[in-house]
């Protein structure tokens, strides 16, 4: 039997050192193979000689390594699959590579394999609770390829949607686009197929398509996962929307940041116009298409479509009115159709398949799927795609596990610092494009930033109005000095100087923002404020009327105390106090020195036994 | 021997840095075509290279795809990932995303302020590192997370802070001693 061994190279999982296991995995390989006389071809050309040398040999090392894109269960990296037995290792380091090479043939290693609540040991993703309730469109193909072999996407039906679309008329794609139901993915959720609509009819060329890949949202990273996984996926969608509208040039906008999304897109590029597919003949046809990667220069606001055009036009980030659409001028006056990432990742499965069978799932308004980055204090954090309208509770209870330590839920971030924080009495809305909208908080591109009752929510709205205060490009002055306004008071209650008119205040300054800002960052900016005073006022009220932080976060208005009934001396606390404070002798009832105690909680969070208690700011202990 | 006289042979050992310098400009200006679009390219190009933006790229860019300096500068100091002033050699950076946040990391950020005496978008004096706080590294399953010299370190603490800053530094004190 031949394998492939598939090892995930997200983002996360190099982090946690799966390279360093990749090739382990082939240096146990290639000494096993060695023994088998078969030499180090095996493990240490390139895949095709392996895969050659692997089927000649005919023996039981007849397996190969492969990197690929993020598993989403990241959490758990690094990860290592083995098909087709469809074994999941988790937590792999290279020290195991051996263990597992040797297994091949044999029974999986045990300790590897994820175990569920009840301590049984689960050998596929399938049965994995993590996995089994996903619904997986857009990747699809992520952790089954290595995304830098085109062969590997083409063996799985790649550039089928491409070539099904070289013999329809553009109206045609366009129309099942339309009948497919697909919103931007981006946030705002505009009909994909009108946009393509518009764009198609101006007679105005050239025109351009654009991907955005400028994901700034923080707890976000879909699209950074998809440029990773699956690069010609994008690279399909891209060129069929350059087809339906009639452009022969595209460009893909990807954050600076993202290094090795950028070397993936750039790969698929290239080899995609090696295998004819792009390039001045499309797949041998008469049409053309030239595409292009711009690195992106590290600013928020170039998600927003007449910034980014701007930067790639090679000019400053800024917006500009829209009194007339970038669908019909956009990048150097001309049309330009911009879709996000993951709108396009949805492209090739909706024209092979129908827009018809895409309409299938999901809500009345928003078809498909959505992919979520589920993070905070979640116990499984990752990356998931579920059908549109399943809910928060759905989400974060049975696919993420529910809270670290099993502690109290209190809140949701949805759609980064355009979104909103949504309360537990909440948790059984659908996720869609609509519900949340009503709800003041919005779906965003996808990122889910789950907190306990540890978490304080005057803080989260400081935090999120700090950094748009840093990222506003300062062009109008409602967000300008609006979010400056806005963290100038939010900053004052969490260090105790509120005062009772001051939501009041921000309320007003919310509002104006709303109606007067330039671009929908702007408009969008006050929601993490307006969402936390709408559902969590008597939070703003304990900070500002008796001076306390309820979830023990904010440091000027918390100290610290360790209850010495609960305390049992373990001293993990001590080792761990940034600032000293904490004393005492093993076996003993610890102490905390109010006077160096810098109130940042690191106790509270070690402690097992919850001896560390957050008080009001002057206690005395 | 003087200092003068070290410096004399210091300068006379190697070519003028500022040549040196100019020549690995054009270098790198030549591989983009001399039109506005790629200026910001170019300029990312520059701060990988040299650690930030010199005034004299400014200007070269300036009067290769013809647009003025200031036009330029408003572009070097619009994106964050651009920079006027030198940075550190070794570049701290904090993520402070959102998941980053809620796990912990302003402690970083207070530690790395106890160690150093930087705050973020700082550089010790004696150019060794710099602190940048950046938004979001897509990492949030390994929160808090800090990139040191572009490696990442997950679940970081205020005392793994330590070790990894001590790192750098005996790693350029040997580099210096050989």
């Amino acid at each position: 039997m031949t394998r492939t061994i598939f090892v995930c190279c997200g983002t996360g999982c190099i982090a946690n050192g799966s390279l360093a296991v990749a090739d382990a995995l082939r240096a146990a390989l290639d000494e096993t193979a060695t023994a088998y006389g078969q030499g180090k071809a095996a493990a240490t050309a390139g895949q095709a000689e392996r895969r050659e040398a692997a089927a000649t040999a005919g023996i039981q090392v007849e397996a190969l390594v492969k990197q690929t894109g993020c598993n989403g269960f990241c959490e758990n990296g690094p990860i290592v699959k083995i098909m087709p037995d469809d074994i999941s290792y988790y937590k792999v380091k290279p020290q195991d590579a051996a263990e597992i090479i040797d297994s091949l043939d044999k029974a999986p290693v045990e300790r590897l394999l994820y175990k569920d609540r009840d301590g049984r040991s689960l050998r596929s993703q399938k049965e994995n609770p993590f996995y089994a309730q996903q619904m997986k469109i857009v990747l699809r193909n992520i952790g089954e390829i290595d995304p830098a072999e085109i062969d590997d996407y083409l063996a799985r039906g790649g550039y089928a949607a491409l070539k099904k679309a070289l013999a329809m008329q553009p109206a045609e794609i366009i129309a099942e686009v339309e009948k497919s139901g697909l919103r931007g993915r981006g946030g705002a959720g505009f009909p994909t197929g009108s946009k393509w609509r518009i764009a198609a009819s101006y007679d105005d060329f050239p025109k351009y398509v654009v991907m955005n890949g400028d994901e700034g949202d923080p707890g976000a990273f879909m699209d950074r996962s998809i440029l990773e996984g699956d690069p010609h996926c994008v690279l399909e969608g891209l060129a069929i929307c350059a087809l339906a509208v009639g452009a022969e040039q595209g460009f893909f906008y990807i954050r600076d940041e993202y290094g090795l999304a950028l070397h993936q897109v750039q790969k698929a590029i290239a080899d995609a116009g090696k295998a004819g597919i792009l390039g001045n003949a499309i797949m041998g046809s008469e049409k053309k298409l030239h595409l292009e990667v711009v690195r992106g220069g590290g600013a928020f606001v170039c998600g927003e479509s007449t910034a980014l055009m701007a930067s790639i036009e090679g000019r400053p980030g800024e917006p500009r009115a829209k009194y007339i659409r970038s669908v019909q001028r956009g990048l150097w006056d001309k049309p330009t159709v911009l879709n996000n990432v993951e709108t396009l990742a949805n492209i090739p499965f909706l024209i092979l398949e129908g827009g018809a069978k895409f309409a299938e799932k999901g809500t009345a308004n928003s078809k498909g799927t959505k992919v979520f980055a589920l993070v905070g204090k979640v116990k499984r954090t990752g990356l998931i795609e579920v059908p549109m309208g399943v809910s928060l509770r759905h989400l974060i209870f049975d696919i993420g596990g529910g809270l670290l330590s099993d502690r109290p839920f209190k809140a949701v971030q949805t759609g980064g610092p355009s979104g909103g924080c949504i309360p537990a009495e909440l948790l059984d809305l659908p996720v869609d494009f609509d519900t949340l909208t009503e709800k003041g908080a919005m779906m965003g591109s996808g990122g889910m930033i789950v907190m306990d009752d540890r978490d304080c929510m005057v803080e989260m709205a400081r935090y999120y109005v700090n950094f748009l205060c840093g990222e506003s490009c300062g062009k109008c002055t409602p967000c300008r000095e609006g979010l400056r306004q806005l963290r100038n008071i939010l900053t004052d209650i969490t260090e105790g100087r509120g005062e009772p008119e001051d939501l009041q205040l921000m309320e007003e300054i919310c509002d104006t923002m709303r109606d007067a800002s330039l671009c929908a960052l702007g408009k969008s900016a006050p929601n993490p404020v307006m969402t936390t005073l709408r559902y969590f006022r008597e939070e703003y009220e304990s900070h500002i009327r008796d001076k306390t932080c309820p979830a023990g976060h904010c440091p000027k208005l918390t100290a610290f105390r360790i209850d010495t009934d609960k305390c049992t001396g373990c001293g993990r606390c001590a080792g761990a106090c940034p600032g000293g404070a904490i004393s005492g002798a093993i076996k003993s009832p610890y102490r905390i020195d109010g006077s160096k105690c810098l109130a940042c909680g690191v106790c509270r969070d070690l402690c097992r036994f919850e001896a560390a208690i957050a008080e009001k700011a002057g206690y005395e202990a | 021997m003087t200092e003068i006289e070290n410096r004399a042979k210091a300068s006379a050992a190697v070519p003028q840095p500022d040549t040196v310098r100019m020549m690995e400009m054009q270098a790198l200006l030549d591989r983009y075509p001399p039109d506005p679009r790629f200026a910001l390219a170019v300029m990312q190009d520059m701060q990988r290279q040299f650690n930030y933006v010199p005034r004299e790229g400014l200007l070269a860019l300036s009067s290769r795809i013809g647009r003025s300096e200031a036009q330029l500068y408003s572009m070097a100091t619009f994106y964050k990932a651009l920079s006027i002033k030198p940075k550190g050699r070794h570049i701290i950076k904090l993520c402070d995303g959102t998941a980053c946040h809620i796990r912990g990391s302003a402690h970083l950020v207070a530690a790395v302020e106890r160690l150093l005496g930087i705050k973020p978008e700082e550089t010790t004096t004696d150019g060794m590192f710099s602190l940048e706080l950046v938004n979001c590294l897509g990492s949030c399953a390994l929160a808090p997370v800090m990139v040191v010299d572009g490696r990442y370190y997950g679940k970081v603490s205020a005392d793994q802070l330590r070790g990894i800053l001590d790192e750098c530094r005996a790693g350029e004190e040997e580099r210096a001693a050989l």
